[in-house]
């Protein structure tokens, strides 16, 4: 055996998991060495998390090996895996908030404990690891990097030879990062093991010695961290796919016009995003991208944008000079309006519901869909129908549930909802998010035909070749705070790939 | 492991066949549970299927019995459509059943053929505006509209209670807590068919709960607003996106239910009973949860669902008289007979999925 082998904590060949069709793992090759701090680089939907879990025994895999020690291991369950000396901190905590931090770390231990040497414990470990905090307070009390301390050292004392942690600085202030690297390089010396999950690029070269990179469910390479600058991780992270930007439109002028100002909105609980100062400007005719990775704060805005939820402000948002910030969804519709959510069932759809219903839902406003309150069933299967035949909708028999499409397919049917009302302005998120090459494709044309049709389009997206592909305009939210916009022609794909890691660039 | 997993296609005629494997089911284990007491078993179930039924005034009584529940339950569901868990309907048909009560001895002399309408309207409205204090109590402070709405009833029944015995008493009932009876203009008639006559106690009131639950249905299936209470149940995020507003649909479903609930307190004491009592409901609010489960939060399954549980409740009742069976046996049997009805229901629609290796890979 040679000393390299003999340096590996665990690794993995051919990690493979699928959920039904898809593969969210695909003959993924990782090794971790002790005392590492080893980074898991990847896209949202990448397979970060799908691998960790398996690791931690919270999926079993589908092919492939788990090796622990120069030990193959089948983990039954995240107990075997915590009994082996892997720990885990996930990136949403699970403390009972009215409990005070020794009781909350007493009720995760096994086996007969005395709360006193308990205590003891935490304050030693705290110490060893600069982890200050009071095994008295109670959890309310605690700000999210305090309760992430708790977190750690709950595994901490379990005497982990590996910890993983699920994006751990995503709810960090700066002051608080930095805090929890200085803990995280401790552990790495006295010999734990650390694979840390993020999509921070900079994080990633201040931190770790390697990286591991998902794509699409692969691992399409481990690199030393100090050899690649963010932008080459970047350029990793994404995909080096050729861009078709043959995809031109026509140009077009038109009245319509969107501006946002100055819209911000406080985030609500500490796993929102709070948005800040957005400002943007679009013409009809263009295409404005907005590109960043989850979590950054696109869904607050989008259900700003939707008008699900209504910021407290007025003049706002502006659409053909009308203030809409104080109206609601229907309401936005009747100015001609249509909105693309992300999440397909349960937000734009009603899964029990047949597609007429389903047509129903966005249409009501319309006279011919209902009068005097009564629906017309019959106006929207016809309707329904007249989109399962312009966009191509493959359906299993006559008016289907919603639940009984596939993905893309239903896809296409909301976005042909949307689209077959011509809509002044079109706000979509993700639009082509899990959809097949070919559907995503017929999704982009139908949104660059409504473009040129004089409308103004908004596409949120976390897939950078689409934000490429269609749009005029390109910003990046980060963090609640959007980039100004960029002429497509203007800005690179490392340079956008540099403002979704919240890096700032220089030159620009 | 046992799962439940959704049936991608549910057969129709299975759909139509599952409520008669599950009454012959019931019959069966009646069989067994009958006979293992001691009691006939045949003579049991004549007693408790046939005998309740096996005239025309027999099958009014049915009828007369179901009507409430009809009405209250073709109401409640709204509610549990929209995941609104009102439980309190039995209060609201106190208030009803006060409200109208108020105005029928405001006009204790009166004939005109106004009185029974605007009874109707008062009961609609003092329903509706005690199902509104849960209601706009969850709306305003988010508090619980099952504790809120059963705590309610109590009070509803402690006020009714209050009114017969202290200012609405009839001085001329002997000390007896009753108020006066209504004048005839205030009560609802029995059904006179031409060429038969009267059928039993089969009276008007029957007919408006066939309506009621007609036109609940049409509200719920064919209109707007019913779209916008099924969107919120079933998808609280559809129904905010479509711009449904959550806090008016929990509104609107509570007056619903609180309207049809108050209605059918009054039906029930202008039909049956005349004058208001300190008890005028047998628990009907609460047995129309059942129904409203019972007639799979369909308005119109609710006039069959209505009548079955009053089915079960009359045949309870005759058996208890012609055999001496106790109370708890029928209960039993009521209950065994229901929960083979929903339990039938959820096969319908649902695989059972038993896995009894636990280390399986599902999460």
């Amino acid at each position: 055996m040679t000393e390299q082998s003999n340096n590996i904590l665990l690794s993995a060949n051919n990690l493979t998991k699928l959920f039904g069709d898809f593969t969210a793992n695909n003959k993924v090759n990782f090794s971790i060495l002790k005392g590492e701090i080893h980074a898991l680089l990847g896209e949202n939907g990448a397979g970060k998390s799908t691998f960790v879990k398996m690791i931690y025994g919270l999926l079993k895999p589908d092919d492939g090996e788990i090796i622990w020690k120069n030990n193959i291991i089948d983990l039954s369950g995240p107990k075997h895996a915590r009994d082996l000396g892997i720990g885990m901190v996930f990136q949403h905590f699970s403390l009972f908030d009215a409990l005070t931090v020794l009781e909350n770390i007493s009720l995760a231990m096994t086996g007969n404990l005395n709360l006193l040497d308990l205590e003891n414990k935490i304050h030693n470990v705290s110490q060893e690891y600069g982890l200050q905090i009071d095994p008295n307070s109670r959890v309310y009390n605690l700000s999210v990097g305090e309760q992430q301390r708790v977190e750690i050292i709950r595994c901490l004392l379990q005497d982990p030879e590996l910890l993983i942690m699920d994006e751990p600085t995503s709810v960090l202030t700066p002051q608080e990062i930095s805090k929890l690297f200085d803990v995280l390089l401790k552990l790495s010396d006295k010999g734990c093991s650390i694979l840390f999950i993020t999509h921070k690029l900079e994080e990633v070269r201040s931190l770790t010695s390697r990286a591991t990179i998902l794509r699409r469910g692969s691992n399409v390479g481990t690199v030393n961290t100090s050899d690649n600058t963010a932008k080459s991780l970047s350029q990793m992270m994404v995909g080096h796919e050729v861009i078709d930007t043959n995809n031109k439109k026509l140009k077009i002028n038109s009245n319509n016009s969107l501006l946002i100002k100055d819209l911000s909105r406080p985030a609500e609980t500490q796993f929102s995003v709070s948005l800040k100062n957005i400002n943007l400007k679009a013409k009809g005719g263009e295409i404005i991208g907005i590109a960043g990775i989850a979590g950054n704060g696109q869904y607050e805005l989008m259900e700003t944008l939707i008008g699900e939820h209504l910021v407290n402000d007025e003049q706002k948002i502006f659409f053909n000079n009308k203030d809409l910030t104080r109206l609601k969804p229907n309401k936005r519709r009747e100015e001609g309006i249509s909105f693309i959510p992300e999440e397909r069932i349960g937000h734009a759809t009603v899964s029990s519901f047949n597609l007429s219903d389903n047509f129903y839902l966005t249409d009501y406003i319309n006279k011919k869909s209902s009068n005097y309150g009564i629906i017309n069933s019959n106006y929207n299967k016809l309707m329904s129908e007249k989109i399962i035949k312009d966009y191509d909708v493959r359906i299993p028999h006559d008016n289907p549930l919603a639940n009984s499409l596939s993905g893309g397919n239903l896809q296409k049917f909301i976005v042909g909802r949307e689209i077959s009302r011509n809509p002044n302005l079109l706000i979509a998120s993700q639009p082509t998010w899990g959809v097949d090459v070919g559907a995503a494709l017929e999704i982009r044309n139908q949104i660059v035909k409504i473009a040129e049709k004089g409308s103004v389009v908004i596409i949120i997206s976390q897939d950078l070749d689409e934000i490429f592909l269609l749009s005029d305009l390109i910003s990046v939210i980060y963090n609640g705070n959007m980039s100004k916009q960029f002429k497509r022609e203007d800005i690179s794909f490392e340079e956008v790939g540099l403002l979704m890691g919240g890096s700032s660039l220089e030159n620009k | 492991m046992i799962t439940l997993t959704p049936r991608t296609n549910v057969s129709v005629t299975l759909t139509i066949i599952t409520p008669v494997l599950a009454i012959i089911f019931t019959l069966f284990m009646g069989l067994i549970i009958f006979s293992s007491l001691g009691y006939d078993p045949i003579k049991s179930l004549y007693y408790f299927f046939i005998a309740p039924v096996s005239r025309p005034d027999q099958v009014a009584a049915l009828a007369v019995k179901a009507c409430p529940l009809i009405i209250i339950a073709s109401g409640l569901v709204f509610c549990y459509k929209s995941n609104v868990w009102n439980i309190g309907a039995e209060g609201q048909l106190i208030l009803g059943a006060v409200f109208s009560g108020w105005v029928a001895l405001n006009f204790l002399e009166s004939d005109s053929i106004l009185l029974l309408p605007s009874m109707m309207i008062a009961s609609i409205i003092g329903g509706l505006l005690w199902a509104l204090i849960p209601a706009l109590l969850k709306v305003r402070f988010n508090t619980n509209e099952i504790l809120v709405s059963l705590m309610l009833t109590y009070v509803a029944s402690l006020f009714i209670d209050f009114l017969v015995r202290g200012p609405w008493r009839d001085p001329m009932s002997f000390g007896f807590p009753l108020t006066p009876t209504y004048s005839d203009a205030g009560l609802i008639n029995r059904i006179h068919i031409p060429f038969v006559g009267y059928i039993g106690q089969l009276h008007y009131g029957v007919l408006i709960a066939l309506c009621v639950s007609i036109v609940l249905w049409f509200i719920l299936m064919k209109m707007l607003s019913g779209f916008s209470i099924r969107v919120s149940g079933e998808s609280p995020k559809a129904a905010i996106f479509a711009g449904f507003k959550p806090s008016n649909v929990t509104i609107m479903v509570m007056c619903i239910s609180g309207g049809s609930a108050g209605l059918a307190g009054m039906i029930e004491v202008s039909a049956n009973i005349g004058q208001l009592q300190p008890n005028i409901s047998f628990g009907y609010g609460f047995t129309a949860i059942i129904v409203a489960f019972l007639a799979r939060l369909n308005p119109l399954a609710a006039i069959p669902a209505g009548l079955i549980v009053a089915l079960a409740e009359l045949g309870g009742d005759s058996v208890q008289i012609s055999l001496g069976m106790p109370k708890v046996v029928t209960g039993v049997f009521k209950g065994l007979l229901l929960l083979s009805l929903l339990a039938g229901e959820t096969l319908n629609r649902y695989h059972v999925i038993i896995n009894l290796n636990m280390k399986s890979t599902k999460q």
